[in-house]
């Protein structure tokens, strides 16, 4: 018997950073005391007329082009009509029939393979307001519109995602390409990205399954963690000889279960059709091309670059590329040609990533360049400090910057390589250790690495430790 | 001659010549809204106090020296749609009864910027829908006329106000042909603009697409008074266009030479004669002025209506979708949950006419409808506007009956909406097209009632169609003032 795979879609929304809303001047800022950023326009009052914020058209066409979309010339507003207390219109503008941004993909590194999701669409729509539940008294319902008419965009995809961690890693991708475009702040305890999940399965060479959709996930792990829980509930379904009809979920991932909200027979019927209060939306060849100028490499071609071209491993890679800073850092220091990527990389996985971690800061908050980078890994191979010393130094030229030279000269790390000096540190260390001599002689292996952190110890780890190993073995005999 | 006869740019003149003071014009008028508006119902809303304030203002400025626009100190009334900062915008509906207007339309500060003074919000059908201002729920306003007949609709109110003297002039808007219809009826010339001529920002949207701001004025000269000070490009409304009018200055009453089309297949049905013969009498009075008659055919006329409808109800049923008894407006008492307000709030707050349209706009949107009633709709829309524009190739105007009959009774039609929507047969190319049309007195029938003549004329075409109206009007020997 076969086994039954799973098969995702996901619709994900994430929220612009733009100054405004998308359509009236008021304030697109999260964390304003309620009902304050609002204005006719998105209270919905009687008379009052939306006017498209340019910019979002910009946002959205950005991400498509990071999505390898078509972009549309000429794309429409739609209505989506319904009843809800924090739709203040009782229509959503969205884009139903003709989208700005169709037919793309997107490429990430997943399980040891380039993945490629397909893009269906993206299309720009207005929030809606946030209900608030005062207390457990359901009469007690209160309604922030500041929300209303924060610029969104939803990206489509295809069922083309095979499981939860698949789904995790396009979802990170995904993240991080709005991070690098700067077109989302992604606080996701804010809101700023929200999912629907589309699951369904089926087995090898069969038609895809009904679907079931589960709306409303706020996590990029709670999207895990349902996917997980509906594809079971399918699978264990249909082996018992039942059969999936289409229904909507809520997921409720504190519980970890799914609630049913409609069934395919009782669905909504948004009736859509066009927006009359807002002309077509137009964006010329050359705007298109303009805004495609300012579209960098992205974190999912940097990440599959970094794996495939510089063996680094899936963990550092990703930690590298999905941060901009990192990665531009990472790619200067690469572009010097200097030193293997794998050199660089240690650097910035160990002691920059242990510095940043511990200070809260991002590298743009600290000193330190690529040339500083190359000077300091000039010392240590040219044995002028030592490994262990070069990290003192490093940690001064996040917090300072400076010149390597004179760091070390500050510090006085400069490594002790001569042989005069080295030898009278180790035969006074050889005096002093006659017990694991002996065990040296005797075979014992760590022996010899025991004396030799001795005289590290000795020479405040000045020494040079490739030469101490020299000097002692032949102390030794 | 009462004040409250005059037409507006004689008063504007009046004032200008500082032989009235604003504070006696607006006083005059208050008058005689208080004499005459129980028998009308014209007006919802009256605000007499800032209306003296303001005229004391005005009259002080004028004093003092100020160069004022030609509007400044004319008393205005406004249709109960057009939102006016702290006044009540109930538009005609129990859903609205107690909102309170938290800001002006775009219309509404060109009115305060040129000195323009409010006397109160009129009267209007629901939300705009009717032709005969029946489905107010503040009562029907009726025709200065004849008290006994309906003033016509949407903007009753203001076409009765104007004609009753109880307003120089009025701002209403025109979704269908509700300017232009009780215009008619009234006695007024009523104008709708070009769609995107005059911003539509804090008008209530009826249907979105059609729905456009106009005037309704005792004369033609008015009206480009008054268009003049509405029209201009407001970035707050998308469709608005970047045009600024000077209609009055350039206002010329020579038709020499003017092409206009006859389509007169449209109205063989009409059933009134006397419709028809003032029609024919006035298109004789235009070849008369010099002015050469065109035979035309708008052809699939018939789908003209049914498109309007079908486009306006569905726009219409998402516009006011709006009034759920959450923020504002109506909300049922005692309701269980959040469904009870929805459902109960709008099935008491509107009345029956809104119901109905919300319901066949809703039916035409739905899934499975969608395609074979809207899409159509718009097919047969963009159809007839391709027509018109290629009629506008070969003439300047197009002339018509404003409406197929002249005021009826109050009470009828009410019980038989398609009989009522016919009402709007000859008007609705206008907003299907967005083209700017007028309506000017040009006859009576027999009992007296004033009969419409309609002009049309392409998009943005307001000067050529205001010197056609005013070229009619001055060659006409005009109806008499209704007495009440």
């Amino acid at each position: 018997m076969s086994q039954y795979h799973t098969v995702i879609g996901l619709e994900t929304h994430a929220e612009l950073n733009t100054k405004t809303k998308i359509f009236c001047g008021c304030k697109n800022e999260f964390g304003s005391k309620s009902n304050t950023n609002v204005c006719p326009v998105c209270l919905g009052l009687p008379g009052a007329l939306p006017v498209l914020n340019r910019s979002v058209v910009e946002y959205a066409v950005r991400m498509g082009l990071a999505l390898n979309c078509t972009i549309n010339g000429v794309s429409h507003m739609d209505r989506k009509n319904y009843f809800y207390p924090d739709l203040p219109k009782a229509y959503q503008i969205s884009q139903s029939f003709v989208p700005i941004c169709e037919n793309g993909f997107v490429e990430f590194w997943y399980d040891g393979q380039v993945r490629r999701v397909r893009i269906e669409r993206i299309h720009i729509e207005e929030d809606a307001g946030k209900l608030v539940h005062a207390g457990d008294r359901a009469e007690e319902t209160y309604i922030d519109l500041n929300r209303c008419g924060v610029p969104l965009i939803e990206i489509v995809s295809k069922p083309d995602l095979r499981s939860s961690g698949e789904a995790y890693a396009y979802l990170k991708t995904l993240k991080a390409i709005l991070a690098y475009l700067g077109i989302c702040d992604c606080q996701m305890q804010e809101g700023s990205i929200r999912c629907d999940v589309n699951v369904s399965v089926n087995k090898e060479g069969e038609a895809l399954g009904t679907r079931c959709e589960m709306k409303n996930v706020n996590s990029f792990s709670a999207v895990s963690r349902a996917i997980d829980y509906e594809s079971d509930r399918q699978t264990e379904l249909l082996k018992s000889g039942e059969s999936i009809h289409q229904q909507t979920f809520r997921w409720d991932d504190i519980k970890g279960k799914n609630y049913l909200m409609r069934s395919k027979e009782n669905a909504d019927d948004y009736r859509y059709f066009p927006e009359p209060d807002i002309p077509s939306v137009f964006i010329s060849e050359s705007d298109i091309n303009k805004l495609a100028e300012t579209i960098p490499e992205l974190p999912n071609a940097k990440m599959i670059r970094y794996v495939t071209e510089y063996g680094l491993d899936t963990k550092e890679a990703e930690y590298i590329a999905f941060d901009q800073s990192l990665s531009q850092f990472f790619d200067e220091c690469i572009n010097t040609h200097k030193y293997p990527a794998k050199s660089y990389c240690s650097w910035i996985m160990g002691e920059l990533a242990k510095h940043l971690n511990a200070s809260q800061k991002g590298l743009s908050q600290t000193r330190l360049t690529s040339a500083m980078l190359n000077d300091l890994l000039d010392a240590v191979n040219s044995n002028v400090i030592s490994n262990s010393a070069a990290k003192s130094v490093f940690e001064v030229l996040l917090e300072k910057g400076g010149e390597v030279d004179s760091i070390i000269a500050e510090l006085g790390l400069a490594q002790i390589s001569d042989t005069k000096t080295l030898e009278s540190i180790a035969k006074q260390v050889i005096d002093n250790n006659e017990k694991t001599v002996q065990d040296y002689h005797s075979g014992r292996s760590n022996a010899l690495g025991f004396l030799i952190g001795q005289c590290m110890k000795h020479s405040n780890n000045k020494a040079n430790p490739v030469k101490v190993k020299e000097i002692l073995l032949t102390l030794l005999g | 001659m009462e004040l409250f006869e005059y037409k507006a740019f004689e008063l504007a003149q009046m004032l200008t010549d500082k032989q009235i003071s604003s504070s006696e014009l607006v006083s005059a008028f208050i008058n005689r809204i208080n004499t005459v508006d129980k028998k009308l119902n014209a007006f919802i809303t009256k605000c007499f106090d800032d209306a003296l304030e303001q005229a004391r203002i005005i009259d002080q400025k004028r004093v003092s020296g100020a160069n004022l626009p030609l509007i400044a100190g004319i008393p205005i009334g406004i249709k109960d749609n057009i939102s006016v900062k702290g006044l009540k915008m109930t538009c005609g509906s129990k859903m609205l009864e107690n909102y309170v207007a938290p800001y002006d339309a775009a219309v509404i500060e060109k009115l305060r910027q040129s000195g323009g003074i409010m006397l109160g919000k009129l009267n209007m059908d629901e939300f705009a829908m009717g032709s005969s201002n029946q489905t107010s729920y503040f009562g029907a306003c009726r025709d200065p006329y004849d008290t006994s007949k309906v003033s016509g609709g949407s903007s009753g109110g203001c076409a009765a106000a104007v004609s009753a003297g109880e307003a120089a002039c009025a701002l209403g808007s025109d979704t269908g042909g509700s300017i232009r219809q009780p215009s008619a009826f009234c006695g007024t010339v009523g104008f709708k603009p070009t769609y995107g001529t005059v911003s539509r920002y804090g008008l209530t949207a009826f249907a979105s697409s059609f729905d456009q701001i106009g005037t309704v004025c005792k004369c033609v000269k008015d009206t480009a008074m008054l268009f003049d000070v509405i029209s201009d490009k407001d970035h707050r409304d998308s469709t608005s266009v970047d045009k600024k009018y000077n209609c009055y200055n350039s206002l010329c009453s020579d038709a020499y030479g003017l092409k206009i089309g006859v389509p007169r297949e449209l109205f063989e049905s009409v059933s009134h004669p006397d419709i028809i013969d003032s029609f024919n009498r006035s298109v004789n009075l235009f070849k008369d002025t010099g002015a050469q008659i065109i035979d035309i055919s708008i052809e699939n006329t018939k789908l003209a209506l049914a498109a309007y409808y079908v486009i306006s109800s569905a726009e219409a049923s998402s516009n006011l979708g709006r009034f759920d008894g959450v923020r504002f407006g109506y909300r049922a008492k005692d309701c269980k949950d959040i469904n009870d307000i929805f459902i109960r709030s709008r099935t008491q707050g509107f009345g029956d006419e809104c119901k109905r349209r919300i319901m066949l706009g809703t039916f035409v949107l739905s899934a499975g409808f969608y395609d074979d009633y809207y899409k159509k709709a718009l097919a047969a829309a963009k159809m007839i506007t391709k027509r018109l524009d290629s009629l506008f190739e070969q003439v300047d105007i197009i002339a018509l009956p404003t409406s197929p009959e002249t005021a009826f009774a109050v009470g009828d039609k009410l019980d038989d909406p398609v009989k009522m929507y016919q009402s709007d047969v000859f008007t609705v190319f206008a907003n299907i097209a967005g083209i700017p049309a007028i309506s000017v007195p040009c006859g009576v029938d027999k009992n007296g009632l004033p009969i419409g003549l309609q002009l049309m004329s392409k998009r943005f075409d307001e000067q050529v169609l205001l010197n056609a109206a005013y070229a009619f009007e001055s060659a006409f020997e005009g109806i008499p003032k209704p007495r009440l």
